[in-house]
């Protein structure tokens, strides 16, 4: 549990929630252009096409680059910081923000393979998928 | 077709970036500097048909509309721009797209912000977290951003130019010093500019690399400062050119790109709309980027510079930060570089902020920065920036038509 801004969902977005609240990561696939999507939309990017289906996908995949925030950018996150946000790049394709927890941030780097973990926000029914460093051992 | 030659920058108004404003409202700012760029040039109310603006804050809606009341103008042609750091310039090249359009035949072109006395500088740590929203109202915010970005702290501009930093360090190597001699030498420019914020203050490789680390690996002073203040600018047709008291500066080639919003979504740093839009400006305009003998760049972090540079096509790839090391940046050296001091020595005065690099390259092809002047500058580039590298804005500006 810890304390973000809450994000404002929308009926569209509420199969990514609810996958999160089950521990699952889920994003859209489109049927007509075999392609992942990310964030969740009612058309595909790449072809506009509306044959989104929701697929729980690997959770695995690697920072496309980072930064360790010393300030908090919003005073809610005054308790994370030092925090690492980082965009992370899905083995099935799509970018995400995410943050990487469970590690010292001096260890993160780019290129660094992840997996995705769930954690809770605080005063809320919502579960944020992070990820955490692959362990090699 | 292109819009080479068919208009002109002729009037130009700054208010010159302060911390904080007094008691006048966003209204009375800007028509503050309408009336100042109109003189400037030396025309009248009635010969201003067309009007351009940014959304403020404040203003729901129809800000056109409000804001050509407030100055007295019935414009034949009113439009609203919303690129960001990229609003200054993009208003430019559209001013002369309707006056090629024969929507209007002269366009002023306002930005401008006022700032109160509220938080300091950065992110406030110290804030009572308890009267935050911890959520986005629904009504205000449903943007993905607000929904898949700002849960995890990727909020501001900070934590989006740090990692467009780490990645470019990642691909090409960078140094901290290389950063930071960005800022030095525009730190130069700015003290021969009476209007830049830190017009007073010399500035030291050292001073950078030891101040505060807000997002590794930018410091404080690799940072703009908000501020408050306006800008406006005056562009006429080609045949209204010689009614004016200034020398005119020549739009000579304009370009834009829009690619993504979250930056989560951006294309790689060897792809950027940075390239897109200068690739554009240039092209219209028929010259190369070695031709330009002012690049004006947008400058909200040190890194923006560095990526601009090369993406731009003003060095080669991967190489913007040897380059900056191997050229004198100030308005005396063999690449002069945001003689107005960038926005970082500048200030940011909201999209004034983005302007100011706009008004630096008209007032250089003018001939009308003193000190500061570069001596017979005949091509200027100017470049807009918005979001986290989402939106771009070139323009080619010329002392000959
Ligand atoms: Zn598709």
């Amino acid at each position: 549990m810890s304390a973000r801004l809450i994000p404002p969902s929308s009926e569209l977005t509420q199969p990514y929630w609810r996958a999160a609240r089950a521990d699952e990561l889920a994003v859209q696939f489109c049927q007509h252009c075999d392609q992942h999507s990310f964030p969740p939309r009612a058309h595909c990017p790449q072809c506009g096409s509306a044959e989104l289906e929701w697929r729980t996908v690997s959770g695995r995949g690697s920072v496309y680059t980072f930064t360790i925030a010393y300030r908090p950018p919003h005073p809610v996150f005054s308790e994370h910081c030092p925090m690492v946000i980082a965009v992370i790049e899905l083995e099935e394709g799509p970018r995400m923000i995410s943050n990487i927890v469970g590690c010292d941030p001096a260890t993160v780097e780019i290129g660094m393979a992840v997996q995705v973990a769930f954690e809770e926000i605080e005063d809320s029914k919502v579960t944020l998928p992070v990820f955490t460093p692959v362990k090699t051992s | 077709m292109s819009l080479k030659g068919a208009a002109a920058v002729v009037g130009v108004a700054e208010l010159a970036p302060q911390r904080y404003t007094g008691d006048a409202t966003i209204l009375d700012l800007l028509s503050g500097v309408a009336v100042e760029a109109m003189a400037d040039a030396g025309f009248y109310r009635s010969q201003v048909d067309g009007l351009i603006v940014h959304p403020i804050g404040g203003l729901p809606g129809f800000v056109p509309a409000t804001v050509a009341e407030h100055l007295g103008l019935q414009p034949t042609f009113a439009e609203i721009v919303d690129l960001g750091g990229a609003t200054g310039a993009g208003m430019i090249w559209r001013a002369a797209a309707a006056i090629q359009a024969g929507m209007c035949t002269t366009c002023l072109c306002l930005t401008g912000t006022r700032r109160r006395k509220r938080t300091p500088r950065g992110n406030n740590t110290n804030a009572d977290t308890s009267r935050r929203p911890r959520s986005f109202s629904p009504s205000r915010d449903r943007s993905p951003q607000a929904e898949f970005d700002a849960p995890y702290g990727m909020l501001g501009a900070n934590v989006g130019y740090a990692m467009i930093a780490n990645r470019y360090a990642h691909e090409y190597g960078l140094k901290d010093t290389q950063r930071a001699k960005v800022a030095v030498d525009q730190r130069k420019n700015a003290n021969a500019n009476p209007a830049a914020i830190f017009h007073d203050q010399t500035l030291t490789i050292d001073q950078v690399l030891s101040s505060e680390v807000i997002c590794e690996p930018l410091h404080m002073l690799e940072i703009v400062m908000p501020a408050a203040g306006a800008a406006a600018l005056l562009v006429t047709a080609a045949d209204r050119v010689a009614d004016a008291k200034q020398p005119p500066a020549w739009i000579l080639g304009a370009g834009e790109s829009v690619t993504h919003s979250s930056f989560a979504q951006a294309p790689g740093l060897d792809a950027t709309g940075i390239g897109i839009a200068a690739r554009s400006a240039f092209s219209q305009a028929g010259v190369r980027p070695s031709d330009i003998g002012l690049a004006s760049l947008y400058d909200c972090y040190t890194v923006m510079v560095l990526l601009t540079l090369e993406e731009a096509g003003f060095c080669a790839r991967g190489e913007a930060g040897a380059f900056v090391e191997a050229h004198d940046l100030t308005f005396g050296g063999d690449f002069p570089l945001n003689t107005h001091g960038g926005q970082l020595s500048f200030g940011q005065p909201g999209m004034a902020g983005g302007m100011s690099h706009v008004t630096e390259a008209v007032r250089q092809i003018q001939g009308r920065c003193g000190a500061r002047q570069i001596p017979g500058l005949e091509l200027a580039y100017a470049h807009g920036n918005g979001g986290i590298i989402a939106e771009q804005t070139g323009l080619v500006f010329g002392a000959a038509r």
